[in-house]
């Protein structure tokens, strides 16, 4: 048993220490390091970082060659051009340009995961429906904004619907409500009349009570079991302190409706040309993504569930309520968080149509003769802090969703 | 003991329940008017879809003006590609033809054979008819927009190869088809080669259809071995290369495409050394969707690696197999075989993927279907709607095509069921 299977010189002693013959010190250490995966390790890390340092060292010299600056001044420098529908002027810094840049990312990314979950989470449902017309209709849609590509979707909404509606003169026109033509969609909105600090204490203090409110609902069902109804109760709090707080305060805020006149209209919330299309078109395409993951996590939810949901009575839509969603909703949460990032990361294609979103901020910085590498790299940077954020967020919300003692 | 195994009876596949077929009226009442609610639903749903098809079917035969689609058809489908040299497409396209042909043969042989061992359930009949439907629906378009009695000969030639080298196919001797999967790959190569080789054109000189096709198509043959690497790798039992892989991947997916081809563009020149000839634009975005997809066939490879049990492994140790060769033999055969179709998955999204090389120029489908409008005959009429329809037709036939391949094969492989 010890004189084992390719024992080669046990030396002198006669108990073998070794399987192999004693080959001195360093080829000791050598082998010590590979056979525990140091020399490995170790190698992969010096190709890696050669060719890192390879790759910096090429981007150093060219750039030295060529006379670009390294570093990140050029973010002070002016930016030399203005941004629409923005109060973003062309003598501020380029840096400033950014941050406007990231703010629209956001803006179109943030509506459009609200709109593509709503639109989605309805046509995954009626995929499913009982009724023929309205389950076929569903599948119709989704197979053709999933095989489409989505730059062709954004394409067709600018130049083909958008741009193409009635010019100012000739407005669609529902009064006091919404003014559509091709300078962009205007629909009322708020506008600050007065002070608004204090109405701004007063939705701190309506949210906190509501939040109370709910707390205790929650508490007094966990321990009487009567119907807690506890989003109405919130909601109704939350309603009613802001109505008293906002005459109380002098009601600052006023609804503004668009006006037309006759080259613009004044007044309401403009949604420009490029930011519906884009909007739109990331909505859609990506609800298409939505719906087939609601689809796919309500045939997950285990027959037997509805089954048993009907043999204790509840209704349809008690029993999708209450018993099927909430089982769906456990397994839809991250492939539907992969497409929150896909749709903010094909915003980038807010270039094609002219949207100033980050990307395009950047391509033309580098048009303003910013330095391209360094332009680049911080975009990526923003992108991944933006992605990374989101997926923070879902992993947070996942964790809480997951079943204890499940996974 | 294996022999006893081996003569053991295939256990009989589970019945599915009887198919319910119901009378047109009770169907009609069941599916269509079984409540108030449904009725009200069939009928704001019938008039909003006969609308849609009214106005869909007035704009395509009625309102359209086709005639800038008829007139750059040629255009559309391989850009400024020398018209003089087009026969090599054509004689790529019965290599092509040939090879995959071919390889459905062979793919239909071993799936006969395996009903008549009782090992898969027989296609329903009918069945091929409709899985071309999408493809002869696009050749047929694009064949009437040509409007040419030779390319139709051509294309009926191609089809007619297709055909026979299929006929070869399903009597591949069984010691043959391991190889089946290389002998399409040549088969594809061979074809790159004829357009390429001898005097052939350059893929700079590529453009339209052809150049999405060739995007796609190179992009995930290249990821594919750096997907697996990159797989293997951040499952690594050594920090370090973990560390590395899982970096790529996750820095990897989250930027954008459109990033990463600027990137490709803007910044590939300055990681060269100065005297290192600059590429030109395809292969700077070809580098740029190889980075990109590799990072997620990685991901996809990994889950194929997970669902591989670890009792395998054990086993192969057992034995006493290398680390290499359990990796090479024992766990990525079964890996891969279970992430076929999301690779498939992840090709159509590369194929769609590849339109946004129109954010840099790139004369690819879509940047074709938008410059042809600014031609003098065609310049301020509007007529982007046209080819935005007609380039959207091309996508969806490729991708809807691909994607009810991609189900198909999940369904007989019989994944998820497990």
């Amino acid at each position: 048993m010890t004189a084992g299977v390719g024992v080669a010189d046990a030396g002198d002693s006669d108990v073998p220490r070794r399987l192999y013959p004693d080959p001195g010190l360093p080829d000791r250490v050598f082998r010590t390091v590979l056979r525990s995966g140091g020399g490995f390790v170790l190698a992969v890390m010096l190709l890696v970082g050669g060719f890192l340092l390879y790759l910096v060292d090429n981007v150093v010299g060219n750039l030295e060659r060529l006379g670009i600056p390294t570093g990140f001044d050029y973010l002070d420098q002016p930016a030399g051009f203005a941004i629409p529908d923005s109060d973003f002027s062309s003598a501020q810094s380029l840096g400033d340009a950014l941050i406007v840049g990231v703010q629209n990312t956001l803006k179109v990314s943030l509506i459009g995961i609200v709109l593509a979950t709503i639109v989605g989470v309805l046509v995954g449902v009626a995929r499913l429906s009982s009724n023929w017309l309205v389950r076929k209709s569903a599948a119709l849609y989704v197979e053709t904004f999933r095989n489409i590509p989505v730059l062709v979707i954004i394409l067709f909404w600018y130049l083909g619907v958008v741009l193409r509606l009635p010019p100012i003169g000739e407005a669609v026109e529902i009064p006091d409500l919404l003014v559509i033509s091709n300078r962009g969609i205007v629909l009322p909105w708020f506008d600050k009349v007065g002070e608004g600090f204090a109405f701004g204490l007063v939705i701190l203090v309506a949210l906190a009570a509501a939040v109370l409110v709910w707390i205790w609902r929650t508490r007094r069902f966990d321990r009487s079991g009567a119907p807690h109804r506890r989003g109405l109760w919130a909601g109704g709090v939350l309603l009613a302190i802001l109505t008293v707080g906002f005459f109380a305060t002098g009601s600052p805020w006023a609804l503004e409706f668009p006006e037309r006149g006759e080259r613009s209209t004044t007044g309401g919330f403009r949604l420009s040309p490029e930011y519906a299309a884009l909007l739109i078109g990331l909505a859609l395409y990506t609800a298409s993504h939505i719906a087939e993951i609601v689809r796919g996590s309500i045939l997950a939810v285990p027959g037997g569930q509805s089954e048993a949901a009907n043999a204790v009575g509840l209704s349809g839509w008690q029993r999708l309520r209450h018993v099927v969603l909430p089982q769906a909703f456990r397994v839809s949460v991250p492939p539907i968080a992969n497409q929150y990032l896909n749709l903010m990361k094909n915003s980038s294609l807010g270039i094609a149509i002219s949207y100033y979103e980050l990307t395009k901020i950047t391509r033309v910085s580098i048009a303003q003769q910013a330095p391209a590498v360094q332009a680049i790299l911080l975009m990526m940077g923003i992108y991944l802090l933006i992605s990374l954020s989101i997926a923070l967020v879902t992993n947070v919300v996942n964790r809480r969703l997951t079943l204890k003692g499940r996974r | 003991m294996a022999t006893q195994i081996d003569a053991l009876e295939p256990l009989p596949l589970p019945e599915g329940p009887p198919e319910r077929r119901l009378p047109p009226r009770q169907w009609v009442r069941e599916n269509l008017f079984g409540s108030v609610l449904d009725s009200v639903l069939t009928v704001l749903f019938g008039l909003f879809l006969a609308w849609a098809a009214y106005r869909l079917g007035k704009f395509v035969f009625v309102d359209a003006d086709w005639e800038i689609v008829e007139r750059n058809i040629t255009t559309l489908m391989v850009g400024s590609f020398p018209r003089d040299q087009l026969w090599r497409l054509w004689a790529a396209l019965f290599v092509l033809a040939a090879s995959l042909g071919f390889g459905a043969g062979a793919i239909g042989a071993q799936r006969r054979r395996e009903v008549a061992e009782g090992r898969a359930q027989p296609a329903p009949k009918g069945v091929a008819a409709r899985r071309l439907a999408p493809i002869v629906l696009l050749v047929g378009v694009l064949l009437w927009f040509s409007g040419s009695l030779r390319n139709l000969l051509i294309v009926l030639a191609v089809a007619a190869v297709g055909a026979v080298f299929n006929l070869v196919g399903r009597r591949t001797p069984r010691r043959l088809e391991r190889s089946v999967p290389l002998l399409v790959l040549a088969g594809v190569l061979l074809a790159f080669l004829i357009v390429v080789a001898f005097g052939g054109v350059k893929w700079s000189d590529w453009g339209g259809f052809l150049l999405t096709i060739f995007l796609a198509v190179g992009g995930i043959l290249m990821s594919f071995p750096v997907g697996v690497l990159l797989a293997l790798g951040r499952r690594s039992s050594l920090r370090a290369v973990r560390i590395v892989c899982t970096g790529y991947i996750e820095f990897i997916r989250g930027v954008p495409l459109v990033a990463l081809i600027f990137m490709g563009v803007f910044m590939i020149g300055f990681f060269l050394p100065q005297d290192v000839e600059r590429p030109d634009n395809i292969v700077r975005v070809l580098i740029a969707f190889v980075m990109f997809t590799s990072a997620y066939v990685a991901e996809i490879v990994r889950g194929g690696l997970q669902s591989v049990p670890a009792g395998q492994v054990e086993a192969a140790q057992a034995l006493g197999l290398s680390p290499y060769r359990t990796t090479r033999q024992i766990v990525l055969p079964q890996a891969l075989r279970s992430v076929i179709p999301a690779l498939v998955g992840q090709f159509i999204s590369l194929y769609k993927d590849t339109s946004l090389v129109f954010v840099v120029g790139l004369a690819e489908l879509l940047t074709v279907a938008e410059n042809v409008t600014k031609q003098p005959d065609f310049l301020g009429q509007g007529l982007i709607v046209e080819t935005l329809v007609f380039a959207s037709f091309v996508y969806w036939t490729g991708s809807y095509w691909m994607s009810r391949e991609s189900q198909r094969l999940e369904q007989r492989l019989g994944l998820g069921e497990r």
